[in-house]
């Protein structure tokens, strides 16, 4: 996830007018501001979409389904790995949860399923576990290493039994980075060629220990294929949906409403 | 080789740049002109680099940020360990408004000018792809042709390559017949970046991408991990953009004119023999 600190193109916005409006810049300047005007242009958003589009096509087709990330060995763990965007909701339920461990916190499964579920920590415990050691690449550029354990997606998806018309698995968190007037809480989406991916699992463990907090405790999504935004902590809620539009802003996650990708592969 | 007066000669005009060449060559610069602003976009995300697999956070190759030094903010550089002043230019410069900013490269080299990750990856892989297919359609018709051919220095032009680096040094360009085909300098340098400089950033940049690596582990192991892969993609681009001011500058002191006319219309114009 990103440092949420950092939100991208709005507090710019006047400086930006002005820079562009002063026109003192000289050639290159005034050719860096038409690159700024267009950013922000529809021609531009649609454009870019396209370009997102193909990059997924082209990997959906090159890449085979059930492609596994490497995994590496004990030896090649992380000694620091950065924990990024929030490291402890604000929110009243997350602090009872932390105060009783997480045993009154519960994962819901709801949406297009037949069989909704309410599962406590101990029950996702008590599911067949995957362990995996993987690359955790953020989409500022860096890459850390750790070991990840809990019950894949797909096994939990099969106890709820999706409907037929089921197309995106969507992450409802405790973290409500940000939610304000202009901000979604946090939320993520995938679909369901990495929803029923053998890496892609509810993490209750890191490196051995319980999900430290900063990492999203008591359970956050490993999805190992994408970009570390994708993979929501602090989940709450899984929601099986046939569209996220109604969602947020419409593009199925907090990053993606603020213009990143939403297919995150590359 | 004549450094007379050109009204004492017969000029003679050559058909030298094919028009896929052409075509493709300016898609080119316009797409390295953006991968290279929206790269260094991208960049300042996170404007450290390191080898291996991961980041070590503490022990980064190369870092540029804005540090206190006297109660002042100064950009710094550190190279290997080697920490140099770059106040204004590199991790500390002044952004649209004369502000000073804690940036890793200067708002003036990046696209957009403002700090917006998001933006600079969109504007990146639109031109990512536009240069892909440029390129594999310039590596189709050089090879096809026997194109390819023409940017591999020959043997006997390995031997006067010291006569021909000393010529340029003293800016004098052939301007005779031999200047029909591309001079030892003009082939290592387009060879390299045409076919090892541009062919491994591409690979390095594709390394980058979890998505890819799931499908082909080799490519991140290639480099010695995904960070490494990161450096690799970053020093490449420098390369191409070293390369690039050099190839600007020789164009514009070897005969401006004629060597944009010839990348535009084909034509070239030389002293008859």
């Amino acid at each position: 996830m990103l440092t949420p600190k950092r939100i991208p193109g709005l507090a710019w916005r006047p400086s930006r007018r002005r820079f562009l409006t002063g026109g003192a810049a000289g050639l290159g300047a005034l050719a860096l501001g038409g690159c700024d005007r267009a950013s922000n242009a529809p021609w531009f958003r649609d454009l870019v979409e396209a370009a997102e589009g193909v990059t997924r096509t082209a990997q959906r087709a090159l890449v085979p389904r059930q492609a596994l990330a490497r995994e590496f060995t004990a030896a090649d763990v992380s000694p620091v790995f950065k924990a990024n965007g929030s490291t402890y909701p604000d929110n009243p339920d997350y602090d009872s949860w932390v105060a009783d461990k997480f045993s009154s916190w519960r994962l819901s499964v709801t949406g297009l399923v037949e069989q909704p579920l309410s599962l406590s920590l101990a029950d996702l415990k008590a599911m067949p576990a995957r362990s995996q050691i993987t690359r955790h690449d953020c989409v500022e550029g860096w890459s850390c290493i750790g070991q990840w354990k809990g019950p894949t997606l797909a096994s939990v998806l099969d106890r709820a039994r999706p409907k037929p018309n089921a197309r995106y698995i969507v992450f409802q968190c405790a973290d409500d980075l940000q939610a304000s007037f202009f901000l979604n809480a946090y939320y993520e989406s995938i679909d369901l060629i990495d929803g029923y991916h053998p890496q892609t699992i509810l993490a209750y463990e890191m490196n051995g220990q319980p999900l430290p907090v900063p990492h999203g405790a008591p359970l956050r999504l490993r999805v190992e294929r994408q970009l570390g935004y994708k993979m929501a902590k602090y989940l709450t809620e899984i929601q099986v949906v046939d569209s996220f539009a109604a969602l947020g802003s419409g593009k199925g996650g907090f990053w993606e409403d603020l213009g990143y990708e939403w297919y995150a592969g590359i | 080789m004549s450094e007379s007066a050109p009204g004492r000669h017969q000029w003679q005009w050559i058909y030298r740049h094919p028009v896929a060449v052409r075509v493709t060559h300016w898609v080119n610069v316009v797409c390295l002109v953006f991968l290279l602003g929206s790269g260094l976009a991208i960049f300042n995300a996170h404007p450290s680099l390191y080898w291996g697999n991961i980041a070590t956070f503490d022990r980064p190759l190369v870092r540029l940020e804005a540090v206190a030094e006297g109660g002042k903010p100064i950009g710094r550089t550190t190279v290997f360990g080697v920490a140099f002043t770059t106040t204004g230019f590199l991790g500390l410069s002044r952004d649209g408004e004369g502000q000073l900013v804690r940036r890793g490269f200067p708002s003036w080299a990046t696209i957009p000018s403002y700090q917006d990750l998001s933006t600079g990856r969109r504007w990146h892989f639109v031109f990512a792809w536009l240069f892909g297919i440029n390129g594999a359609i310039y590596l189709a018709y050089t090879l096809a042709s026997g194109h390819a051919r023409d940017l591999v220095p020959a043997r006997t032009q390995w031997r006067t390559i010291g006569r021909t680096v000393w010529d340029h040094l003293r800016l004098r360009f052939p301007h005779g017949p031999e200047a029909r085909g591309y001079n030892v300098l003009q082939r290592a340098s387009y060879f390299g970046i045409a076919f090892i400089v541009l062919p491994v950033l591409i690979l390095a940049g594709l390394a980058m991408s979890p998505g890819w690596d799931a499908a082909f582990p080799w490519l991140p192991q290639l480099f010695g991990g995904r960070q490494s892969a990161r450096t690799v993609h970053f020093i490449c681009a420098g390369l191409v953009t070293l390369f690039a001011v050099v190839h600007v500058l020789m164009v514009l002191v070897s005969g401006v004119w004629n060597n944009l006319r010839s990348m535009i219309t084909g034509r070239y114009r030389i002293e008859a023999e």
